[in-house]
């Protein structure tokens, strides 16, 4: 009986090491030789070179703004939604859903036509007299389009670990003297963390390795290691390079996951 | 006072979010082909979409990649959670955390590994590379929405069935596998909406002469978006905002008679 | 007479269009266990969270000490709570659950560390500082929750139904605990529950609610011996309660004949309702009973048997020392003072009747 429940889990583990362990492993073999099949280090090497790494502390930098940002907005957001109770879930699944069934591209592609200098945007700024926003092709440009496209899955994280919480011990906080404020950080903050854990790493891994906003709001000028990457693929073809660049970058994931889980004592955190 | 504030602040995160919908909306009608500026009222884009043969291919073969992924990966990911239900808690955990690693992982890594992959064991790029990359990606979205099911699955409802003499399969069917259909048609709608809206992984593992949605507009970009596509994108977006209305609203009324 | 420490004045409160509590009024004096006993949706857990500020009324005052407490926000208020389900804050140890308060107000550190050790030996839970609340029992993490409220010196604490998802055995030690913290502290103690026998065993004064409504106040003696209605009737202990007309005073008749009572005052020929305790019911032998009737059921409870007794058309619920078997044809028989008499409702409205005390 438990031999056959085993033999059930076969598809999944074959399916599991043949479409994720090997090709991480052929990742790690061409990111560690060099065209001819022998061992070298100068593909993880070269993120020194001035154009990767410039690219990739670039890419750190936007995307820690992007996280930073996200966090700041989707905080306030998660904590009135999850004030809201349990019946309001249709909002949820307009703000996280159904967007979704917008090509992610062309949502991006139209904050192009938001932000042109004769855009949307600056049309209604000009008719209010206001100063106009000249950052399409900007590293502004491409913060935004992180924060517009990651900004859920900073939000549905938060809002998961604040509906945990029971009214009652925000109550009690209160009931002890705490006023609201005090409340917030001693008592509410600290038991979202795994929610604030987890959202910052949804939005910080796909933030850093982005290449498509980058492509589509910085205009061609602006390189993030994604486009790096990407180029080594697509127009290179020096696929030893890009594995290479590939595995610094799954360096850096790796770091942001040990640093998040050092503050989430608790695991909760680790998975959504 | 704070309740207006908190109105105020959801309906700005909300024109945020549904700005761009929005403009794509509106430019979907647009008569101009250029985005830039706006040449009258039209729906000949609506029209012109269904004679498109590019775009009708790209939107068959999204589709068909979405749901053949899904329901494969609906088929190994339940089995999967039933297998590893039963399984230590040492080899369970070892391969729940190789579920994560393509939900945790980069996107372009998932893909560059894959193409690799591909590459090296000399797959033809095209229809097959595509599906096996979706249904890999879409396993852990099962996975994370059958697990939680499962663990409530009370076994003794499993063996009572044994007992009243139902054979194990049939048992399973009766009485396990209504338990968890709910997760795994939740799980299948996740993995259907990830596949449709996937582009970096489709990206490094497609071959030439086939697109999906998303690659195709991706190829567009620097020549410019059809205005079809405008229209495509409205009508699918349409589509689901009616289905999200329709099974909203019973359950609405249905709370309100409860009260 | 000691003073009025809380003094609730026409409160009411609403959800949409669900009245919760209508025009209540309501007073605790000082050093008192009063306890607000009801089944779930009578208004005693919202009466609790109204006084601890947790929910402000529609209309009506809340006086603390006299003073005007309605609208101060929760912390401001000289009063601690221990709520269902504990609310213990799970990040913190236990030392730190219990300093929170005091921390708050900015005591000295020496202050805290006395007072925390002072109230864990109170609950007898000496040792446990460090300890985070999950690994804690049920019963321990109530005993830090009221360690938690009290180490504030309040002059009331609050308690929702502390008990509730304890274990019977425990439940019964917590009860006489509680009753020692309370004589030990000496402050006022407001206890919601819905469990009568917690009620009665550990009340000064009960409030009995229904709908939004005060059936009744009392002490523990008086609502079980003097129910006012008929709904506190069922609802503390078992009851017989019967349809029956006052004759005139002290003459009651149901199911066919008269019996003799004390009450008085219903005026003459008046439809009233009629609650008898299952174990004021005398079964004797059928030519010394009133009306006659026939054992049905039988059932051994430990202390007493359970007996229905099928007589006149009625089933009465007796509990009595002695045993007789079902088939047995029995007489019943009841002391005057052992029948309430009760006015029926008029109309559903008034099946729940405001009452001050």
């Amino acid at each position: 009986m438990k031999n056959k429940k085993n033999l059930l889990a076969s598809p999944f583990i074959i399916w599991s090491i043949a479409f994720i362990v090997l090709p991480l492993c052929m990742v790690f073999y061409y990111g560690l030789t060099d065209k001819t099949g022998a061992f070298t280090l100068d593909n993880i090497i070269s993120i020194a070179t001035a154009e990767h790494s410039k690219a990739l502390w670039l890419s750190l930098l936007l995307s820690f703004i992007s996280t930073v940002i996200c966090l700041l907005l989707g905080y306030p957001l998660a904590s009135i939604l999850a004030k809201l109770g349990k019946n309001k879930n249709s909002l949820i699944v307009f703000i996280f859903i159904l967007p979704m069934w917008m090509n992610f591209l062309l949502r991006t592609l139209a904050w192009q036509t938001l932000l042109e200098k004769t855009g949307v945007i600056n049309s209604v700024l000009q008719f209010l007299h206001l100063p106009t926003l000249n950052i399409i092709n900007t590293a502004y440009a491409i913060v935004l389009g992180m924060v517009y496209n990651f900004l859920p899955f900073m939000v549905l994280p938060l809002y998961n670990s604040l509906t945990k919480i029971d009214p009652n011990v925000i109550n009690a906080a209160r009931d002890l003297g705490a006023n609201g404020l005090q409340t917030f950080i001693r008592i509410t903050l600290p038991l979202s963390i795994p929610g604030i854990i987890s959202g910052i790493t949804m939005v910080f891994v796909p933030a850093l390795t982005t290449f498509v906003i980058s492509s589509l709001l910085g205009g061609s000028k602006i390189l993030l290691i994604g486009n790096v990457i990407e180029q080594q693929f697509t127009q290179a073809s020096n696929w030893n390079l890009g594995s290479g660049l590939s595995i610094v970058l799954m360096l850096f994931i790796i770091i942001n996951m040990v640093v998040t889980s050092l503050f989430d004592k608790d695991g909760e955190g680790a998975v959504l | 006072m704070g309740r207006i504030a908190k109105r105020i602040y959801i309906i700005l995160i909300f024109v945020f979010l549904y700005a761009p919908i929005a403009t794509l909306i509106v430019l979907s009608f647009n008569a101009s082909k250029t985005r830039a500026k706006w040449g009258g009222f039209t729906l000949k884009w609506y029209v012109s979409l269904f004679q498109n043969r590019d775009i009708m291919e790209a939107l068959y073969t999204t589709l068909l990649i979405a749901l053949l992924s899904s329901l494969i990966a609906s088929v190994i990911g339940t089995i999967a959670c039933i297998a590893m239900d039963s399984m230590k808690k040492r080899p369970k955990s070892i391969l729940l955390g190789i579920t994560n690693i393509p939900m945790l992982n980069a996107d372009i890594v998932t893909g560059i590994s894959l193409m690799l992959l591909f590459l090296s064991f000399g797959l033809k790029f095209g229809f097959g590379t595509i599906l096996l990359s979706h249904i890999t990606f879409n396993i852990p979205y099962v996975i994370l929405s059958v697990m939680p099911r499962m663990k409530n699955i009370n076994r003794n409802t499993f063996e009572a069935a044994l007992d009243l003499g139902a054979p194990p399969l049939k048992a399973f069917f009766k009485v396990v596998f209504p338990d968890l259909l709910p997760g795994i048609l939740s799980g299948f709608l996740l993995a259907f909406t990830m596949s449709l809206d996937d582009f970096i992984i489709t990206h490094f593992t497609k071959g030439p002469g086939i697109d999906t949605l998303s690659t195709k507009i991706y190829t567009e970009v620097k020549k410019g978006i059809k205005p079809e596509m405008y229209a495509l994108s409205t009508i699918i977006f349409t589509v689901v905002l009616l289905l999200l209305i329709l099974v909203n609203k019973p359950e609405k009324e249905e709370k309100k008679i409860l009260h | 007479m000691s003073t009025k420490l809380i003094d609730l004045q026409h409160i009411s409160k609403s959800y949409g269009n669900n009245i919760v509590l209508d025009d209540m009024n309501l007073y605790i004096r000082e050093n008192e266990f009063l306890t607000l006993l009801g089944p779930s949706g009578c208004g005693k857990t919202t009466t609790l969270r109204i006084i601890g500020g947790f929910e402000n009324p529609d209309s009506g005052c809340v006086l603390f000490n006299g003073q005007d407490i309605t609208n101060l926000p929760p912390n401001k208020r000289q009063l601690n709570t221990v709520f269902q389900k504990y609310a213990l804050f799970t990040h913190m140890t236990i030392e730190e659950n219990i300093a929170f308060g005091l921390k708050i107000k900015g005591k000295s550190a020496q202050y805290i560390k006395d007072k925390i050790k002072y109230a864990l030996k109170l609950v007898n839970l000496d040792g446990y500082e460090k300890r985070m609340p999950d690994s804690l029992s049920g019963g321990q993490q109530q005993r830090i929750a009221i360690a938690r409220a009290i180490v504030n010196e309040p002059k009331l604490l609050l308690l929702d139904e502390p008990l509730g998802a304890l274990e019977l055995k425990l439940r019964q030690d917590m009860q006489y605990e509680l009753i020692r913290l309370k004589n030990e502290l000496g402050i006022t103690f407001i206890y919601v529950t819905h469990d009568q026998e917690e009620a009665l065993t550990m009340s000064d004064t009960i409030v009995v609610m229904n709908q939004g409504y005060i059936q009744q106040i009392g002490t523990p003696e008086d609502i079980y011996n003097e129910p006012e209605n008929a709904f506190v009737a069922d609802f503390i202990g078992d009851s017989n309660i019967i349809d029956g007309i006052m004759i005139r005073d002290e003459l009651v008749s149901f199911l066919g004949a008269k019996f003799p009572c004390v009450d008085k005052g219903f005026g003459e020929n008046k439809p009233v309702d009629v609650v008898i305790r299952p174990e004021d019911v005398c079964l004797v032998a059928p030519e010394n009973g009133v009306i006659q009737g026939e054992v049905t059921h039988l059932i051994f409870k430990g202390v007493h048997y359970e007996m229905e007794v099928m007589a006149n058309g009625f089933e009465w619920l007796v509990h009595s020392t002695m045993m007789f078997p079902v088939g047995a044809k029995v007489g019943i028989k009841i002391d005057p003072f052992n029948i309430q008499i009760m006015n029926k409702p008029a109309s559903e409205d008034e099946e729940a009747v405001g009452v001050e005390e």
